[in-house]
């Protein structure tokens, strides 16, 4: 019952968040930069870092497999479907939901505790309009494109190992991309991108502005805000893949 | 110049803020119980009694941090239960608040504290804004500290940067939460003298919620003496110093312990 009631008002976070966009047009432009930067380019570097070492352990399991059945021809395409649609997403979720959700809870904790939130109530601003509506934005835009980038780099290091150890060319690689991987494969991954932001944003939110308590309460929080996210982002993944790659 | 007068139906009246009949509880448990006050235009009404015993939770119906369970809250003749976010947003313009713990935005600057409500709710350009924010932070005696951020001040400063924030706008009625709980002698004097200043250049409405004797004799008009939810008794300061309640002269003498 308390789960229901919890999933109850983080989809009321959501439509309130809506409706002041919709009905204000609040929108603190400079805090949206300002939370894209955070979210998108800070994010950027340990997104390929991980997208780079995942794609060279995935590229060199694969292609030894590959190599021992003369397959290898179809290697580039495996890896690059591999990473549009599941890895790249999953990946990209896990590690801003590790950077950026828990920084979103620790700060609106932090400003809850310290009463910032009455203050910005107190100064006829509303929390949801100038704290939620910016970071939910940055996660929603920024999180496909961060995507974007994780799926190049990490077919790029598939085809570097690969090509250490079994001496595939590139244009082999390239050519069965070509032949596997559809715009539907990139699109749903997206797709899936866009749903993790929507989830790491409503829950380090949510997180942030329920902290009951002083700094241990925002810990708490945090680490909750973070467990969640990752858990939904596994959850989501699940039936979004089920649903949208059906061949 | 008060950008946001038209929130009030009428100018002056006898009662600017009347409180009926005022109750709240939190998750069961009791915390104001018929509560009745009246503060007049231009007054300071101090109330004070022991932590815990409902006494920030007055001010914060006062601005729609907090809801009523029941009774009525009356702003110059203006029934303020049951606004709307947005009409409580228009009315918060004209209530300053300051905080316990001054809650200024920790990631701003002094200046953009005090501009803050001036971006948000007013067409001035930045020039314009940065005049208003130097002469507020001069009000308070903080002239020069624009470019500083909060971490940087000391409680005191942080209060008083609060004030000048509160007073962007040209309220006409503060809210003070405790403005001298945790500051040396010196700077409650300090701040004392900043809440009359506030009362007679600017003709300024107040609240102020305090447990702190010295200051609220120095300050209040009236005062009420809350004690588990309830008033006990308003007064003058000097019929409360002659107050025949035995509750309210252990509290004022420090003999009583707080409840917590």
């Amino acid at each position: 019952m308390k789960y229901l009631e919890t999933i109850g008002k983080i989809v009321l976070l959501l439509m309130q968040t809506i409706n002041i966009l919709y009905r204000r047009g609040v929108l603190d432009w400079k805090m949206l930069i300002n939370q894209m930067v955070e979210v998108g380019v800070n994010s950027l570097p340990i997104t390929l870092l991980i997208a780079l070492f995942t794609g060279i352990v995935i590229g060199l399991q694969t292609a030894l497999q590959f190599a021992r059945f003369g397959a290898l021809s179809m290697l580039g395409g495996v890896v690059a479907l591999t990473f549009a649609r599941e890895l790249a997403p999953v990946l990209t979720g896990v590690v801003v939901a590790g950077r950026v959700g828990s920084s979103f809870t620790a700060e609106i904790g932090s400003m809850k505790v310290t009463e910032q939130i009455d203050a910005l109530r107190a100064l006829a601003v509303h929390p949801l309009a100038y704290l939620v509506l910016p970071r939910l934005l940055s996660c929603l835009f920024m999180l496909p494109i961060l995507v974007l980038f994780a799926n190049i780099i990490g077919v790029m290091g598939g085809y570097w190992m690969s090509h250490i150890y079994t001496g595939i060319d590139f244009r082999t690689y390239v050519d069965s991309i070509a032949l596997l991987l559809t715009p539907g494969d990139i699109w749903g991954g997206l797709y899936k991108a866009f749903f993790f932001g929507l989830i790491i944003a409503l829950i380090g939110c949510y997180k942030g502005l329920n902290v009951q308590g002083g700094a241990s309460g925002v810990g708490r929080a945090t680490t909750q805000s973070v467990v969640v996210s990752i858990i939904l982002i596994f959850l989501a993944n699940c039936i979004f893949s089920a649903l949208l790659f059906q061949s | 110049m008060h950008f946001f007068s038209f929130a009030f139906s009428k100018l002056g009246g006898d009662n600017l803020v009347r409180i009926e009949n005022l109750e709240k509880s939190f998750q069961g448990r009791v915390i104001l119980r018929q509560i009745n006050l009246e503060v007049q235009a231009g007054e300071i009404m101090v109330i004070m009694g022991p932590s815990g015993c409902g006494k920030s939770t007055i001010l914060r119906h006062l601005n729609g941090l907090l809801l009523s369970d029941g009774g009525q809250i009356y702003i110059d003749g203006r029934k303020i239960n049951n606004l709307a976010e947005e009409e409580w947003d228009t009315l918060r313009r004209d209530i300053g608040m300051v905080f316990q713990n001054a809650a200024l935005f920790d990631s701003l600057t002094i200046g953009e504290n005090v501009a803050f409500p001036l971006k948000y709710h007013s067409k001035l350009s930045p020039a314009e804004q940065m005049a208003i924010v130097q002469e507020k932070l001069n009000l308070v005696g903080l002239a020069g500290k624009e470019n500083l951020l909060p971490a940087q001040l000391s409680g005191g400063m942080q209060k008083r940067v609060s004030l000048a924030r509160a007073i962007a706008f040209n309220p006409r009625i503060i809210l003070y939460d405790e403005p001298t709980s945790g500051l040396d002698p010196v700077m409650s004097h300090i701040i004392d003298q900043l809440i009359l200043k506030m009362r007679n250049q600017l003709g300024v409405t107040s609240l102020v919620v305090t447990h702190d004797m010295t200051s609220a004799f120095r300050l209040a008009d009236k005062i009420a003496v809350l004690q588990q939810g309830e008033v006990l008794q308003i007064g003058t300061p000097e019929q409360i110093k002659n107050s025949a309640i035995p509750f309210v002269q252990q509290f004022i003498h420090g003999e009583i312990e707080e409840e917590g």
